[in-house]
């Protein structure tokens, strides 16, 4: 037989994007792409004050256009639709898709028209009136938590969503807390950095809004799903769970999706609206958001206040920290908001052996659009605080913010590390992340720039902050929904292979990174392998992509379900080969007996063999197909370190991003390029929050960063080039040593920008800024004020 | 209702359109080229750009009768006898898209930096690519794909 062609490994190099070729030739299809016939399209009345009781809704001028299917208020949908449930074990508030007598936030929809196309039915929209009477705005958290100006839902008081969650040392696993450490700690102490810090509300803004269409066929009793969101899964068991079907009779489809960043984990009223009005009317509904609809019904992220108390020895040695935390939670609990500041509280300890941590957080109800999961999701807001703090106390203390580091690092000998909030660190290398990056950036060069530039008047610093995140969520006992990840892979009778996930990518490049896993694995063509996701009619189980778990728990799963079909197909390939199986080797297209290339059939021949199995090997089935749920044992701790420079325009405030360099270490790498991509967006998004992004709400509880005229989301001219690499210490919790990416960069850059910020300014004094890094609040810095 | 007739992507089409109807929209809704995008209703991310008459233009901001007469090339009209653009090469080669929805805009307007300065530095490719938003790749990607395109053509 002919010479095989050697095949190349493709697990950790740089291969291209699969995805690509449709993307980049407008033959993607994202939900909004989606015409079914007979379709009708639904447009949503939103409160337009932020707190108030319904006196009327007024639907006749719109119930009486042309081309109006259906107009549904509030206290209508109510009569088919249950309120919507959450995912997390807090006590809730009743939240209806559609407002019944209450509005809560600015945004909150009101009624639901069905209309013959978009137009109409936002002009069906425009002809409903909806009169009010108004209530006090809770806007202000602090003031919210003493029940000011009002409190939004009777059942709890002084607006406590949460009253109060301790985490740390002293802290048993039933709420009992003993504070005779972290208070010995405090005593012994030469030092306590305190400062009050904001870490502000955010816009997770996905480029695609999300959208949805729902196709429920009375004929055959069964919904068809498809939305843009990031786990069809999840989604599928809600929507059944809340249309009366069984999750057998439920289709959910994730098609193209532009983009999530933990906004699209939610199951939003708009998707329970269109699946239960299609099921009602019996004809397919699409909604598809507008941006400006988006910055008030898609959910924010961050909004969490923080007084920190960092206590410390004069040598730089940290002894204690207090953290004490209030989230800005809006007006309801949706999917997941309760647990992710609890995120903030768990991450407290960051990469620091520090002896008693007390870490509490207190989440409040406001009138503004509910908060919950974006990129990072309470982790970067810990890294923020603490970060923050680190460098005050470098500051303070006239030391490097590099050496402070230094001194304090848990050490490699001590992992698995187990936390004073909690969690245990699989592994970590802290040190190595920090001198790489200090070589990388040549700090001590830097460090003589900016001197340099100081002396000729300019006003430049630098940042540097560490992080480690919690990724690869659950295991399952962190999760309502479950833990785990599911894959299914299939060697098809002609040799080629499908293979399912339960992750669901939107942008991560997944049908990539794990066809190069699974080229490896069988020693076959890369090209003859497809990855499928995104539709519960094909993947049988999942639980979908947040929380840097794709290729962590996904990419395990589908590890372990190809070593199941391999090991099978193993036996059948022994028995053609006349060889055991534990002597047949999978490469370059061919299974053959190990030291004898010659002797080995092509990969498909066993395929085929495996489907018309004449005669059938004994103890096996035919066929060549397998699956495997992955339930991890843990979460993976990645971890890095950013350091940054920025010059602040002396004249103007305006501040500017020289330089920022990273090092990253996500363990073991399956695509080296896919992962830089990953951390450029998670550094972008970062940098945003450092520099430029902020929701405002006014005193009237009405959103004034209400578009992109208002709410600044980066562009290219706002970012240097970004100086990246990586250190590679493999997580033992999952055999592929692979930690997750997804969120890193949004965890370092943070921090790391304001402390350049904070350190160009120094020499008027100020010791803290609270993002954004507005020029307005830098030049008033420079003309004297204090911050 | 208006008529209109334009050529789109090499062939004329013509059409009955709400005066009201934006370009974007009719190119997605009524002759479904649905590889432009919205992300926006205020004009500034960009993911609708398209060539009109040669130049790269954000297609919400004209109303289709305004088109009328035009030469309209979309995304799906960029790659020429079966041969990807070299931007779309570029942005394949350099990984420059993540989630693809902002990709189909940045191209169409990252045709007309090219056409007016084929050698761009990286800040003029920063700046040229100022009017379309991507919250995915941070642009570094897209800067090296744009100039991996440049130095191909």
């Amino acid at each position: 037989m002919a010479v095989s062609p050697v095949l190349p490994k493709l697990v950790g190099e740089r291969v291209k994007r699969r995805e690509d070729p449709r993307l980049i030739q407008g033959r993607a299809t994202y939900v909004d792409d989606i015409a079914l016939v007979g379709m009708q399209y639904i447009a949503f009345k939103r409160s337009d004050v932020a707190h108030a009781r319904i006196r009327s809704v007024d639907t006749r001028a719109a119930e009486a256009m042309d081309g109006v299917e259906a107009v549904f208020t509030g206290a209508q949908v109510a009569e088919f639709l249950a309120p919507m449930p959450i995912g997390t074990p807090f006590p809730s508030p009743e939240h209806r898709a559609v407002a019944v007598d209450t509005v809560r936030f600015s945004g909150e929809p009101v009624a639901v028209v069905v209309a013959r196309d978009r137009f109409v039915a936002r002009d069906a929209v425009d002809a409903i009136v909806v009169s009010y009477d108004p209530l006090p705005a809770v806007v202000d958290v602090e003031l919210a938590m003493t029940g000011k100006p009002t409190v939004i839902h009777p059942a709890f008081p002084n607006n406590l969503a949460v009253p109060l969650v301790p985490a740390g040392t002293g802290v048993s696993a039933d709420g009992k807390v003993d504070d005779s450490a972290i208070d010995e700690a405090f005593a012994r102490a030469d030092l306590v950095i305190s400062q009050r810090m904001v870490n502000q509300r955010l816009a997770p803004t996905a480029m695609e809004p999300r959208g949805v269409v729902a196709h429920y066929e009375p004929g055959k009793g069964t919904m068809t799903i498809w939305s843009s969101t990031q786990n069809p899964h999840i989604l599928r068991t809600f929507i059944a769970a809340l249309t009366g079907l069984g999750e057998n009779q439920v289709r959910a489809i994730a098609p193209e999706v532009g983009g999530g960043f933990g906004a699209k984990i939610n199951i939003y009223g708009e998707e329970y609206v269109a699946a239960a009005v299609s099921k009602r009317l019996g004809i397919p509904v699409k909604w598809t958001e507008d941006r400006s609809e988006a910055f008030v019904a898609t959910t924010h992220g961050r909004d969490i206040l923080g007084y920190v108390d960092l206590a410390a020895k004069r040598d730089g040695t940290v002894v204690g920290l207090k953290l004490r935390l209030i989230a800005d939670i809006g007006a309801y609990n949706m999917l997941l908001t309760a647990a992710i500041p609890t995120l903030t509280t768990m991450m407290a300890n960051a990469t620091y052996n520090i002896p008693a941590i007390r870490a509490t957080v207190t989440e409040v109800f406001t009138n503004k659009t509910p908060t919950d999961a974006y990129r990072g999701a309470g982790r970067p807001e810990a890294t923020y605080f603490v970060e923050r703090a680190m460098d005050m106390l470098a500051r303070e203390l006239k030391m490097d913010p590099a050496e402070l580091r230094r001194k304090n690092f848990i050490q490699p000998s001590q992992f698995p590390f187990a936390t004073q909030t909690g969690a245990v660190y699989d592994s970590g290398d802290y040190e190595k992340a920090l001198d790489r990056a200090l070589k990388n950036a040549q700090w001590d060069r830097l460090k003589a720039e900016r001197d340099k530039a100081r002396a000729e008047g300019r006003l430049v610093g630098l940042g540097l902050s560490m992080y480690v995140e919690v990724c690869g969520l659950g295991p399952s006992a962190a999760l309502p929904t479950g833990g785990w990840e599911h894959s299914q892979v299939t060697i098809e009778r002609d040799g080629r292979i499908s293979a399912t996930t339960g992750a669901s990518p939107h942008g991560q490049g997944n049908e990539t990174t794990f066809a190069q896993m699974l080229a490896d694995q069988f020693g076959v063509p890369f090209e003859h392998i497809t990855i499928l996701h995104g539709d519960t009619g094909v993947v049988k189980q999942g639980i979908g992509t947040f929380g840097s778990r794709s290729q962590a728990v996904g990419g395990t799963a589908l590890h372990m379900a190809g070593s199941k079909v391999k090991a099978k197909m193993a036996k059948f390939a022994a028995a053609l080969l006349e060889a055991h199986e534990d002597d047949v080797v999978f490469e370059n297209g061919t299974i053959s007996v190990k030291g004898s290339p010659a002797s080995g059939k092509p990969f498909a021949s066993v395929a085929a063999y495996a489907y018309r199995p004449v005669p059938l090997p004994e103890g096996l089935e035919p066929g060549l197909s397998d699956e495997a749920f992955f339930e991890p044992s843990n979460n993976t701790y990645p971890f890095g370190c950013h350091i940054s420079m920025v010059e602040i325009d002396r004249k103007t405030g305006e501040p500017t991003l020289l330089k920022l360099v990273a090092v990253d270490d996500a363990g073991n790498l399956i695509n080296p390029l896919i992962v830089e991509g990953q951390i450029h967006g998670g550094l972008a998004q970062g940098i945003g929050q450092a520099m430029i992004e902020e929701v405002v709400y006014n005193e009237d509880g009405q959103l004034v960063t209400g578009s992109f005229m208002d709410y600044a989301i980066p562009r290219a001219i706002d970012f240097p080039r970004f100086e990246l690499d990586a250190t590679v210490t493999p997580t033992p919790v999952n055999p592929l040593g692979a930690k997750g990416v997804g969120e890193a960069g949004t965890l370092g850059a943070t921090p790391s920008v304001v402390s350049a910020t904070v350190d160009a300014l120094s020499g008027f004094g100020v010791k803290h800024i609270d993002m954004m890094l507005r020029p307005e609040k830098l030049w008033r810095i420079i003309q004297g004020g204090q911050s | 209702m208006s008529q209109v007739s334009m050529t789109v992507n090499g062939k004329v089409r013509k059409a009955t359109v709400d005066p009201r109807v934006l370009l974007v929209y009719f190119l997605r809704d009524q002759l479904r080229l649905t590889g432009t995008h919205i992300g926006c209703d205020t004009s500034q991310c960009g993911a609708c750009t398209v060539m009109i008459d040669g130049r790269s233009a954000k297609s919400c901001t004209i109303f289709a009768v305004q088109a009328d007469g035009s030469e309209i090339t979309t995304i799906e009209g960029l790659a020429a006898n079966g041969q990807l653009h070299p931007l779309q090469q570029g942005f394949w080669e350099e990984h420059g898209l993540q989630c693809g929805f902002c990709t189909p805009g940045m191209i169409m307007a990252a045709v007309t930096l090219l056409k007016d300065n084929p050698s761009p530095s990286e800040r003029e490719i920063r700046e040229g690519i100022t009017g379309n938003f991507c919250r995915c790749t941070g642009y570094q990607h897209i800067v090296n794909a744009i100039q991996h395109a440049a130095t191909k053509r």
